[in-house]
């Protein structure tokens, strides 16, 4: 059997020679070191250094291609699954390098959650084996243990009100709004440090987006979340962080109040003020 | 890449000028009818105060507007929030003419006071840092903004020269005290005009730079 390696929220990095450094007072919980990627020739993601604080929402903007999402896969080694794809450089989630040599891929991913633009519910399962995928997984049978699992995390991601007299039912009979939430609960499932969203309410309605926005912020006590979004208003209503992509280059990263009303790159202050991008 | 909003911000700044223009004239009046002791001319204040009235209106939902359709950030964001403010800060001053106009119309229907001339130089004061807060608007110029601030102080010091002239004044010669205290109420409005000149200077500054310098900078990240 698989193990599963359930992190306490405040789970420390674990010491090192090579520790990722520490800038304020907030534990580093993700951090990218002289992070490369590539498609083959073409080089999506240009030296990018990025410190992730655990309990913060991080937001990355940018214009289309500008290698934000390039970059969130990189994080959970999902880029590499691309033909031609590569990585160089280090990525440092909870004190171990995920690139290290010898590191395993699929362990890495059950890190590290991820919920993408279109809710993915496993079409085949049900509600309640959508959220318990991930521990069976793992390896866990024991019923009672799936069931208080599922419930935690259907209540975490503010379903289960909705949901928890049809949990037999399957995961794709719900509403968009529902399934992404649903996605979110399953990535919750296996009690993830970090949780990447890329633009995980561009296919909703502003109801459903209101409802996952409200989410993000609750859920940024249990969970680091960086989550790529065009949407800038969602950017400055949820994040804590914002981080500003452009041609593969990180231009400026900072508090979130700072970003959006006195940014310090003039590219930052051109892309957010509607000037380009 | 020329944007549809960049018209909305540019009408909104035209505005403001405009409105900063009748300001100007209303001070200008008031003051000059007390130079020159023509209360005749007093009387044009209140249609330039209704003008004020009407602008401070126009941009305050112009303003609500563009917040609510157009989301702003940064540079543009803090160009709304500077003319909101300013917009409050002249339409204040619009009223402050039209006190000082009736105070002067008070004084000069009754006896003359020597102080008189201390209070002229303090109206040229007060007009130049309100030209000066203006023009800084217009041109983003935070090193005319930063003249403005400086000369906050000159203006303080007419008003207390006023005051503590007037003192010893009113208790020598009770039967001047009227008048005494229509040149206190206008060096206080005056002084107040100052004021909102350097929260207009101050706003300057935030809207070009985003440092917020009121009150000695306390406000600094």
């Amino acid at each position: 059997m698989a193990t599963l390696q359930f992190q306490t929220s405040n789970a420390g990095a674990s010491a090192g020679t090579s520790q990722p450094t520490q800038t304020s007072e907030k534990e580093t919980v993700l951090q990218a070191k002289n992070l490369n990627a590539y498609f083959n020739d073409f080089h999506a993601v240009k030296n990018v250094n990025l410190e992730v604080k655990r309990g913060e929402v991080h937001a990355l903007i940018g214009p289309s291609g500008c290698g934000k999402s390039t970059f969130i896969r990189t994080l959970n080694r999902l880029h590499e699954e691309v033909p031609g794809a590569r990585v160089q450089g280090e990525v440092w989630l909870q004190g171990t390098d995920i690139y290290a040599p010898g590191s395993d891929p699929v362990a890495i991913r059950r890190n590290i959650g991820m919920v993408f633009q279109k809710p993915n519910p496993f079409p085949a399962l049900s509600i309640f084996e959508n959220v318990a995928a991930g521990l069976r997984l793992a390896g866990f049978r024991r019923r009672s243990m799936l069931e208080e699992v599922v419930e935690r995390c259907l209540k975490q991601a503010a379903l289960w009100d909705e949901v928890k007299d049809k949990l037999k039912k399957p995961g794709t009979s719900l509403s968009g709004g529902q399934q992404q939430r649903l996605c979110i609960a399953r990535a919750l499932a296996v009690n993830p440090p970090v949780i990447l969203m890329d633009e995980p309410t561009s296919a909703l309605d502003p109801i459903s987006t209101a409802k996952i926005e409200e989410l993000v912020v609750k859920l940024k006590n249990d969970v680091t979340v960086l989550i790529v979004t065009h949407n800038m208003q969602q950017a400055a209503r949820i994040s804590n962080q914002t981080a500003f992509f452009l041609t593969g280059e990180l231009v400026e990263n900072g508090p979130t109040n700072r970003i959006f009303t006195k940014p310090k790159d003039a590219r930052t202050e051109q892309y957010i003020t509607g000037r380009f991008g | 890449m020329e944007r549809r909003f960049e018209g909305e911000l540019q009408d909104l700044k035209s505005r403001i000028l405009e409105m900063g223009g009748y300001v100007e004239q209303a001070v200008e009046i008031a003051t000059q009818a007390l130079e020159e002791r023509n209360a005749a001319k007093l009387a044009s204040v209140h249609p330039l105060e209704r003008k004020i009235n009407h602008a401070h209106v126009v941009i305050d939902n112009a303003c609500v507007e563009i917040l609510a359709r157009q989301s702003p950030f940064a540079a543009d964001l803090r160009l709304i929030i500077a003319i909101i403010k300013i917009n409050t800060d002249l339409e204040r001053m619009g009223d402050q003419a039209v006190n000082i106009s009736y105070n002067a119309e008070h004084y000069l229907a009754d006896r003359k006071i020597d102080m008189a001339q201390d209070l002229t130089q303090m109206g040229q004061a007060v007009r130049v840092m309100v030209r000066k807060s203006l023009d800084a608007f217009m041109r983003q110029d935070i090193v005319l903004a930063q003249q403005v601030l400086e000369s906050d102080d000159e203006v303080d010091a007419f008003k207390n020269k006023m005051f503590q002239g007037l003192l010893p004044f009113m208790k020598q010669e009770p039967q001047s005290i009227e008048s005494a205290l229509d040149l206190i109420l206008i060096a206080r409005n005056l002084e107040r005009m100052g004021d909102h000149a350097t929260n207009i200077a101050e706003d300057v500054i935030f809207a070009c730079t985003g440092e917020d310098v009121r009150h000695g900078g306390q406000g600094r990240e």
